[in-house]
C-alpha cells in the first residue's frame, strides 16, 4: 500500500472540462454492494482518478478496516472500466481516513428513501467528549425513515454491516438501520 | 522514519487474537445483539490486523504476507498480551470450550479499548505514515468498542447481586494481566518514550467507569506477564491450533 495525497470531504461530479470526467462519469454506476442506491463517489469511497504511466489510477478508500465489501469495490471498479475498454489500477489508500462525514448531502438523502437513518455530522458532536461523541441515542435524536417520528429507541449499536446501528421506531414499531458516526 | 517491524507486529498480534476470541461468541451470543456486536468487533479487529501485517510485512521486505503471519507462525513467535488470548473464563478451565462468562468478555474488552483509545490517539500522529493512518482509521472503531464494553460493565456492575458477583470477578482475574501493557520493553518505549502519559491517562478512565459501575479494582500483584515476549499461557496453543489448522493442511488454498 503507498502513500498517495488525497481529498478530504464529500465529492462532487467533477466538471465537463475535467480531463478524467468521463471516468467519472462511467464510475457513477458502481454502487455500495451493501446500500446499492449509493455510488461510490456519493458514499466517500471513491477519492481520485489520475492518469497513471501505464494507464488509470482510481484510488479509493475502506469504510471500516475489516470492511469485507472492499474487495468486490475494487472488482466493480475494475469491470465496469474494462467494460469501457479502460485498463485501470485500483489502489487502496488509507489517509485521510473515512468518515461518514464524506457521504453527499443528495447521498444522505437516497439513504434515507431507501430506510436507512443517515449519520449525524461528527462535527455536530464535537462540543462533546469522544465518550459522548458516538453515543448518538443519549443525545441526539434519529428520526424514523419510514414514519419521520423522533420517537425512536436503539435496539443494538452493531447491526447488519459495520457501519450501521439497529434503532426502532415507537411511533409506527418499524425496525430500521442508523447509518453511524465514523 | 518508519516503526519497528516487531512493534507492528505486537499491534498486529493483538488485534488478531482478540479478533478470534471475540469470533468464539458469532452464533453463540446471549442475545442476538450482543452475537452481532461481538463479530463486527472481531471484523474491525481482524480488519486492523489484516493491514498491519501488510504493513510489517512491507517493512520487513523479507517475502512475509498477511497469510504466513497470521497463519503460519507458532506459539512463541506471537507477540500479543497474554489478556488477549486467555478464554472467556475466570475459571482455571483447560481450553476455551468451558461455559463462557460474558462478564470476562465484557471486562476484557473494557480495559484493552481504553488501553487502545489512547494507543491509537498517539499512532495518529506517529512519523511512520502509514501506521499513522491504520491508527486514523482504528481510533474511530475502537470508540464503538469501548462504548460498548462500557455499557455492559456498568450495566453489570451496576445490576443485579449476580451480574455484580460476575463483573467483580472478572476484574479480579483479569486487571492483572493489564500489568503487561506497562512492563519495560525496549521495543514499545521506542515508540511511547516515557509510557507514564499513556498509564494515567487509562488508569483514569479505568477508575471513572469502575466507580460508575460500583466495582472494587484488586491490588496489583507481583507476577507480570509476558505474552509480548512470545512467553504465552497455556491458551494460546489451543486458540492457534483452531485459528491456523486449515490454512496450514492447505497451503496455498484459494477461495
Amino acid at each position: 500500500m503507498y502513500l498517495h495525497t488525497l481529498p478530504d470531504g464529500p465529492l462532487a461530479l467533477p466538471a465537463k472540462d475535467d480531463a478524467h470526467h468521463a471516468v467519472w462519469q462511467l464510475l457513477e454506476s458502481v454502487t455500495d454492494p451493501e446500500i446499492p442506491v449509493l455510488s461510490l463517489r456519493e458514499i466517500g469511497v471513491l477519492r481520485a482518478v489520475r492518469a497513471g504511466s501505464d494507464g488509470l489510477q482510481v484510488f479509493i478508500t475502506p469504510t471500516y478496516n475489516g470492511c469485507p465489501a472492499m474487495e468486490q469495490m475494487q472488482d466493480d471498479v475494475r469491470q465496469c472500466l474494462k467494460a469501457a475498454g479502460l485498463q485501470a489500477e485500483v489502489i487502496t489508500c488509507l489517509s485521510p481516513a473515512w468518515s461518514s462525514d464524506w457521504m453527499t448531502t443528495e447521498a444522505q438523502a437516497k439513504l434515507l428513501a431507501y430506510g436507512i437513518a443517515p449519520p449525524h455530522s461528527r462535527s455536530s458532536h464535537s462540543e462533546h467528549s469522544r465518550v459522548q461523541w458516538m453515543k448518538p441515542s443519549s443525545l441526539l435524536k434519529v428520526a424514523c425513515p419510514q414514519c419521520g417520528s423522533d420517537n425512536t429507541t436503539e435496539t443494538s449499536y452493531f447491526g447488519s454491516t459495520a457501519c450501521k446501528a439497529m434503532y426502532t421506531c415507537l411511533a409506527c414499531m418499524e425496525p430500521f438501520d442508523y447509518f453511524k458516526p465514523y | 522514519m518508519n516503526a519497528s517491524s516487531e512493534f507492528v507486529l505486537h499491534l498486529a498480534d493483538n488485534a488478531l487474537i482478540l479478533g478470534q476470541r471475540n469470533a468464539e461468541w458469532c452464533g453463540h451470543g446471549p442475545i442476538l445483539e450482543e452475537d452481532l456486536a461481538l463479530a463486527n468487533n472481531s471484523l474491525d479487529l481482524i480488519g486492523q490486523a489484516r493491514l498491519l501485517y501488510q504493513h510489517v510485512a512491507q517493512l520487513r521486505n523479507n517475502g512475509s504476507t498477511e497469510d504466513s503471519l497470521a497463519y503460519f507462525r507458532d506459539q512463541q513467535d506471537f507477540l500479543n498480551f497474554t489478556l488477549l488470548e486467555l478464554p472467556h473464563t475466570t475459571a482455571l478451565a483447560p481450553s476455551a470450550r468451558a461455559e463462557r462468562d460474558y462478564a470476562v468478555t465484557i471486562t476484557r474488552n473494557f480495559l484493552f479499548s481504553a488501553y487502545m483509545l489512547q494507543v491509537w490517539e498517539q499512532l495518529q500522529h506517529h512519523a511512520d505514515a502509514q501506521l499513522a493512518a491504520i491508527a486514523a482509521k482504528s481510533l474511530k472503531e475502537v470508540r464503538y468498542h469501548f462504548q460498548h464494553a462500557v455499557d455492559w460493565l456498568v450495566r453489570f456492575g451496576d445490576g443485579t447481586d449476580e451480574s455484580h458477583a460476575k463483573a467483580q470477578a472478572a476484574v479480579h482475574f483479569l486487571m492483572p494481566y493489564t500489568q503487561e501493557f506497562w512492563s519495560e520493553w525496549p521495543v514499545s518505549q521506542a515508540i511511547f518514550g516515557d509510557v507514564n502519559t499513556l498509564r494515567t491517562a487509562w488508569h483514569d478512565l479505568v477508575h471513572q467507569v469502575m466507580a460508575q459501575a460500583g466495582l472494587q479494582l484488586p491490588t496489583a500483584v507481583a507476577y507480570i506477564t509476558q505474552g509480548h515476549l512470545g512467553v504465552h499461557s497455556e491458551h494460546m496453543s489451543y486458540l492457534l491450533a483452531e485459528m491456523q489448522s486449515l490454512a496450514r493442511q492447505h497451503p496455498g488454498a484459494t477461495w
